[in-house]
């Protein structure tokens, strides 16, 4: 399918939820309301014309206004590939985690977590990943503070 | 090592300097008896927090870095990278440029497959065809060497272009090793492919689903093992690799059922035959031009984002790339292969006996550099 026959799918299936869509050929993508990303991730994996199976690559940025979670999806049966965003407020990013429908989810919500601060709820293993347990602060914020010592090491 | 009973439950510490996780992994074993109940991975020793560094650092400074992700493979991870912001800036090369390209990935992957191939055999019991495959890759490095200068991190794919050209003598040399080479392949296989203490030890271990391997994301040879045919090579060409001709190589599971660690491992043997095909039809196709024609005075894509992933020897590398217009990127994401299927590791290796653990991370074949970045 093309990005923006997706697009229009999109837009047909959820109305208001999706509130842009940039099909463009380079890296298309549609914004979805945060509290309904689990329908429409389970939606993109299930209907028979998208079958989005593979999630490829789920990425936080923080535009220090707002903080993006965005999911780079790919279907293995039809060849096609789509983006989606959700914007959060940077003070509370939480959203629902999308473990139950991409396995690999798992770790790339942690990740997330850990270098980002996002929540994802009803993750089922929600702990730091790459940093040690006891790391403070979220490195990958635009604010963060590098710190000068680790457990009484200079850094 | 610290130890606690609970119940018939102990828990294990393997790594992180255990010889056998190729790296700084720890995994955290519950173990009933031998049977592994539950392996649970622990990460991050490694991380240097390269999406930190690339957020200070201009776009061309970004590729030594990521050479130093997955060590073994750093030709195609730089080539990951230069190809995602030549994507977004809309450079094109030209013939020689990506001729060259293609021939240092397919040399780097076999040279990567060599070494994952040569320790799988040495976690396995078996040590000469470690010795074989690092003879043999050798001379992949010494072509790297009087290229670039560098054996294992080389910053030789630059965007827009090549830090130099090759030397006179190059395409020879690189067609003698192939021809070399290709026999080679088929007495490893006569050596460990075939082994039965090999096969017994890998056959029926580690079994990896179809449906399983796409749900968590695993690609690349470990895919394939599971028998599906995907390759972003066929399916979603760069570098004009469609106009190549080779074979997607899959595990068809000829000792026991699909997606084994065996079936594994023998992806990476057939990939090793198809990168010599496409490494001859390169050289063929290489044309005179200057490498460095492309290369654009000022790095400074438009703000933007893009998306952008290769094969590498583990699997597809993706970049998410954001610009905001500046000369540095304001955020490099990247999807690591070994990542992903480490998140799957938990899975495949429940119930396994603890020997089995062994093979099975070998036979997903992990770079921990890649993992932490």
């Amino acid at each position: 399918m093309k990005p923006d026959e997706i697009a229009a799918l999109l837009g047909a299936q959820f109305g208001a939820k999706i509130l842009e869509s940039k099909p463009s050929p380079l890296s298309p993508w549609s914004v979805v309301d945060p509290a309904e990303i689990l329908p429409v991730c389970r939606f993109l994996r299930d209907d028979e014309r998208l079958r989005m199976d593979h999630l490829e690559c789920l990425a936080g940025v923080d535009y220090k206004d707002r903080i993006e979670v965005v999911y780079v999806l790919y279907s293995m049966t039809h060849r096609h590939r789509y983006a989606l965003k959700c914007l959060l407020p940077r003070e509370s990013a939480r959203l629902n985690s999308v473990e139950s429908i991409w396995g690999a989810a798992n770790w790339h919500e942690r990740e997330a977590y850990d270098l980002l601060g996002i929540v994802f709820e009803g993750h089922s293993d929600l702990r730091r990943i790459l940093l040690p347990d006891d790391w403070e602060g979220h490195p990958l914020r635009r604010d963060y503070k590098f710190p000068t010592s680790y457990r009484d090491m200079p850094v | 090592m610290e130890a606690e009973y609970t119940g018939d439950v102990m828990t294990l510490n393997m790594g992180p300097q255990h010889p056998s996780t190729h790296g700084v992994l720890r995994l955290e074993l519950k173990t009933d008896g031998e049977v592994v109940a539950e392996a649970i991975p622990h990460i991050g020793y490694l991380h240097r927090c390269f999406e930190k560094h690339a957020e200070n650092i201009e776009y061309p400074g970004v590729v030594p870095f990521t050479d130093r992700m997955d060590y073994c493979a750093a030709m195609n991870m730089e080539l990951g990278y230069v190809l995602a912001v030549e994507k977004l800036m809309g450079i094109e090369v030209n013939n020689r440029v990506r001729c060259i390209r293609i021939i240092m990935a397919e040399l780097n992957r076999i040279a990567s497959h060599l070494i994952a191939a040569g320790t799988y055999g040495n976690d396995m019991g078996s040590f000469t065809p470690f010795l074989w495959c690092f003879r043999d890759r050798e001379t992949i490095l010494d072509i790297f060497e009087e290229t670039c200068g560098a054996r294992l991190l080389y910053n030789y794919n630059w965007i827009g272009g090549l830090m130099c050209d090759v030397l006179p003598g190059f395409e020879k040399r690189v067609i003698d090793f192939i021809d070399y080479f290709e026999p080679q392949v088929d007495n490893l296989n006569k050596l460990l492919s075939d082994n039965y203490i090999f096969i017994k030890r890998t056959a029926n271990v580690g079994i990896m689903p179809p449906e399983l391997a796409i749900n968590y994301g695993v690609t690349g040879p470990n895919l394939r093992g599971s028998g599906i045919k995907f390759d972003v090579r066929k399916d979603e060409p760069y570098l004009g690799y469609e106009e190549y001709d080779f074979d997607v190589a899959i595990g068809r599971g000829e000792h026991g059922p699909i997606g084994s660690c065996w079936d594994r491992y023998m992806v990476r043997i057939r990939e090793v035959k198809e990168s010599c095909k496409i490494v001859r039809q390169a050289v063929a196709k290489m044309t005179p031009g200057d490498v460095q024609e492309s290369i654009p005075k000022r790095i400074k894509p438009a703000a933007g984002e893009v998306y952008h992933r290769t094969e590498c020897p583990r699997g597809e590398l993706g970049y998410y790339i954001v610009s905001d217009g500046s000369l540095k990127p304001y955020r490099v994401k990247v999807k690591s292969p070994c990542f992903t299927v480490m998140g799957a590791f938990r899975k495949i290796s429940r119930g396994a006996m603890i020997a089995d653990i062994i093979a099975i991370l070998g036979s997903v074949d992990v770079v921990l550099g890649e993992i932490d970045r």
